[in-house]
C-alpha cells in the first residue's frame, strides 16, 4: 500500500446551487472507483472540511462514468449572492477535496500520467 | 438547413452553444455560427444574480431589463438566422417582451420571426403566497429588505411551441439552461413532452452544453496533471444529436481546448445533486447510467444512457431581495515580517469595527489573502510565513453611508503598520437570492410572435 494524495488518483469539479456545494470526483482510471469508494467516505470529507460545512454531506455514485458526487449542505456561507467569502461559489472546494490522503493498492501507479501524456 | 442524416435516413440535429452567462465572449459563438454546420445555436445568459440585476434595470426603465448584449447578439447572429440558423436564448432576462420588440426591429430587414416566451416573472404571485425560503427555512415576509424579483425556471415546451410556429429567433426570460436545447430537440425530432426517458437523455445533452467551454477544456487544466491545449482561445461546443437523444459532443477543429471523455465527465457532474434525480422543469433526469466514450474523431465524445421520470409538479423559483450593500477593501504587505504586519493590521481593523461599525453592519469577515482566505478553517497550517499577504475586510450593511466609510477604513491603514500598500475598495448592491417552489398552474407561460 502507498499513501498518496487524492489529486494523484482523481480530478474534481465543484459548483454551487444556493448554499449547497457539490463536488464531482472522477478517477482518471475508472477501475480506481471501487477502492476510492471505500476510502473517500462522507465521514472523511466531513473531517477534511471541518466547520466550513455546517450541514450534512451526501455521497452519490455515477456508475456509468465511474465517478462520485458529494453534496455539501450549508457549505457556502449562505450562497454566492450572500457570502462574504472571496470564493463565494466554492469553485475551489474540489481542489480542497483533492488534498485528502488515500491508501493506494499494491502496485498502483498514478492514472494522470497516462492522461496528461495524451496531450502534446 | 438539411443537415446530416443517419444510416437509416433520419435527420440528425446539430446544435451549438454560444453563451454560458451574461458576460460571455461571443467570438467563439460566431465561429460556430459560421463554421459549425448547425441548425440551432443556443445562448444562455442567466446566472442566479443576473436576473435580479436585470430586474433592477427594468425598474429604472421599463423598456430595459434584457441582456446588455442584445444589440451585439442581433448584429452578429441575425445574418446567420436569415440563412436558416435558429437562435434560442434567455437573453430576455427580466423583459422578454421588450427584448422581442427590439429584436423584431433588428430582424425586419432579414424578414425574421421573433418569438417571446413570458410567464416566468411571478413576483406578484410570490408576494401574495409568501412562500418559505429553502436557505433560511422561514417565510419571505420575515426577511429584511425589499423583494425585487421572483422568477420561475420554465422549461422546453415554450421553445418547442415557438419553433413549431415558425419562429427564427426565440427569446425568453428564466428558461432553464438545458431546456433551451431540449426545446429545440423536441421540435426537431417531435419528442413527446411525456417521453421521460428521451427527455432525460436530452437534458444530459443540454447540461453538457449549457456551461459552454466547461466541456471543451475550461475549468479543467491543472498542470502537470491535466494539460489543455489552446486555453487562450477555447472553442464553444456543439452536439450532434440522434433521434433517440444519443449525441456526440465536439468542437471546431481550429478552436482551442479539447473534448475528451474526462472533460465531458467533469461537466456531467457540475452543479448536480442526486444524479438519479436531477430536477428540471421538463423531467426528473437520471444521470447514473450515462456513459461517455471517445470516438474515432479527435475532440468528439459519444454520450448516451440518460434516462428520466415524470417532471416535478412544482417549478423552482428564485427570489431576489435587496438587502443593502456589500463593502469590501483590501491592503497588501510584503517582505520580511509581512505576515506579522498583516496580522497587526487585521487587529487594528477588528478593533475599529467593534468600536464604530458593529451595530450598523449585519455581517463582517476578515481575511488574510494568501494564507487562509478561501478555505478558512480547513486550510493546512502554514509551514513558513508567506512573503506577501493581503488583508481583506468585508461587510454587509443596509446603510450606504456605513458602506462608504468601511470602504475607506483600509485606506487609513497607510498610517497603520509599516509598508501597507495596494489599497482597493468597492461597494456593491447586496442582492440576496433565495429559492422556493411554485405550483405549475401559477406560472402562465405564453408564446407570442413578433415580426
Amino acid at each position: 500500500m502507498s499513501r498518496v494524495m487524492l489529486r494523484e488518483v482523481a480530478f474534481a469539479r465543484s459548483g454551487d446551487k444556493g448554499d449547497t456545494s457539490n463536488i464531482g470526483l472522477v478517477p482518471y482510471r475508472p477501475d480506481d472507483l471501487d477502492w476510492l469508494l471505500d476510502q473517500v467516505t462522507v465521514e472523511r470529507v466531513h473531517a477534511l472540511f471541518g466547520s466550513e460545512v455546517k450541514g450534512p454531506i451526501h455521497r452519490y455514485t455515477l456508475r456509468g462514468i465511474s465517478a462520485m458526487n458529494f453534496v455539501l449542505e450549508r457549505a457556502l456561507s449562505g450562497g454566492v449572492s450572500r457570502s462574504l467569502n472571496l470564493d463565494a461559489h466554492g469553485k475551489s472546494w474540489g481542489n480542497l477535496l483533492l488534498r485528502m490522503e488515500v491508501e493506494a493498492p499494491p502496485g498502483w501507479i498514478p492514472g494522470w500520467v497516462e492522461e496528461s501524456g495524451r496531450i502534446e | 438547413m438539411e443537415g446530416a442524416m443517419t444510416e437509416m435516413g433520419e435527420r440528425l440535429l446539430r446544435v451549438g452553444w454560444g453563451s454560458a452567462y451574461a458576460d460571455d465572449n461571443l467570438d467563439p459563438a460566431e465561429d460556430l455560427a459560421c463554421n459549425g454546420d448547425l441548425q440551432v445555436l443556443c445562448f444562455d445568459a442567466l446566472a442566479e444574480r443576473t436576473l435580479a440585476l436585470a430586474q433592477v434595470r427594468k425598474r429604472e426603465n421599463p423598456q430595459l431589463g434584457y441582456d446588455l448584449r442584445l444589440d451585439e447578439f442581433s448584429q452578429r447572429f441575425f445574418p446567420y438566422a436569415a440563412r436558416g440558423l435558429k437562435l434560442i436564448t434567455n437573453m430576455g432576462a427580466a423583459n422578454p417582451t421588450q427584448a422581442a420588440v427590439k429584436l423584431a426591429q433588428a430582424g425586419k430587414s432579414y424578414g425574421l420571426k421573433i418569438a417571446a416566451i413570458t410567464g416566468d416573472d411571478v413576483l406578484d404571485t410570490i408576494l401574495e403566497t409568501d412562500p418559505v425560503l429553502d436557505e433560511v427555512n422561514c417565510p419571505l415576509s420575515a426577511m429584511t429588505g425589499k423583494v425585487i424579483s421572483a422568477n420561475a425556471y420554465i422549461g422546453a415546451d415554450g421553445v418547442a411551441n415557438a419553433l413549431s410556429r415558425g419562429a427564427d429567433v426565440v427569446v425568453g426570460g428564466r428558461l432553464a439552461d438545458p431546456s433551451l436545447f431540449l426545446g429545440a430537440a423536441m421540435w426537431w425530432f417531435g419528442w413527446s413532452p411525456s417521453d421521460w426517458s428521451r427527455l432525460g437523455q436530452g437534458i444530459v445533452v443540454g447540461h453538457l452544453l449549457e456551461c459552454g467551454v466547461h466541456v471543451t477544456g475550461g475549468n479543467y487544466a491543472d498542470p502537470p496533471y491535466r494539460k489543455v491545449p489552446g486555453l487562450d482561445h477555447l472553442g464553444m461546443p456543439w452536439a450532434e444529436v440522434f433521434p433517440d437523444g444519443e449525441a456526440v459532443i465536439g468542437k471546431l477543429p481550429d478552436s482551442g481546448g479539447m473534448v475528451t471523455p474526462n472533460t465531458v465527465k467533469a461537466q456531467l457532474v457540475y452543479e448536480i445533486h442526486d444524479p438519479a434525480r436531477y430536477l428540471t422543469p421538463d423531467v426528473v433526469a437520471d444521470f447514473c447510467q450515462v456513459t461517455v466514450e471517445a470516438t474515432e474523431n479527435r475532440d468528439q465524445v459519444r454520450v448516451r444512457g440518460g434516462a428520466g421520470t415524470m417532471r416535478p409538479d412544482t417549478l423552482k423559483v428564485l427570489i431576489g431581495v435587496d438587502q443593502g450593500f456589500t463593502a469590501e477593501s483590501e491592503v497588501s504587505f510584503a517582505g520580511p515580517g509581512a505576515y506579522d504586519r498583516a496580522l497587526l493590521c487585521q487587529e487594528v481593523l477588528q478593533s475599529r469595527y467593534q468600536r464604530f461599525y458593529k451595530t450598523s453592519c449585519e455581517e463582517v469577515r476578515f481575511d488574510l489573502i494568501g494564507v487562509n482566505a478561501i478555505h478558512g478553517r480547513a486550510t493546512p497550517t502554514l509551514e513558513q510565513p508567506p512573503y506577501e499577504v493581503r488583508v481583506r475586510m468585508a461587510v454587509h450593511t443596509q446603510q450606504r453611508a456605513v458602506a462608504e466609510r468601511v470602504a475607506r477604513e483600509v485606506e487609513w491603514q497607510y498610517f497603520g503598520p509599516s509598508g501597507a500598500g495596494g489599497m482597493r475598495s468597492q461597494i456593491r448592491p447586496f442582492l440576496a437570492l433565495y429559492s422556493s417552489r411554485i405550483p405549475r398552474d401559477q406560472v402562465p407561460v405564453e408564446v407570442s410572435i413578433w415580426s
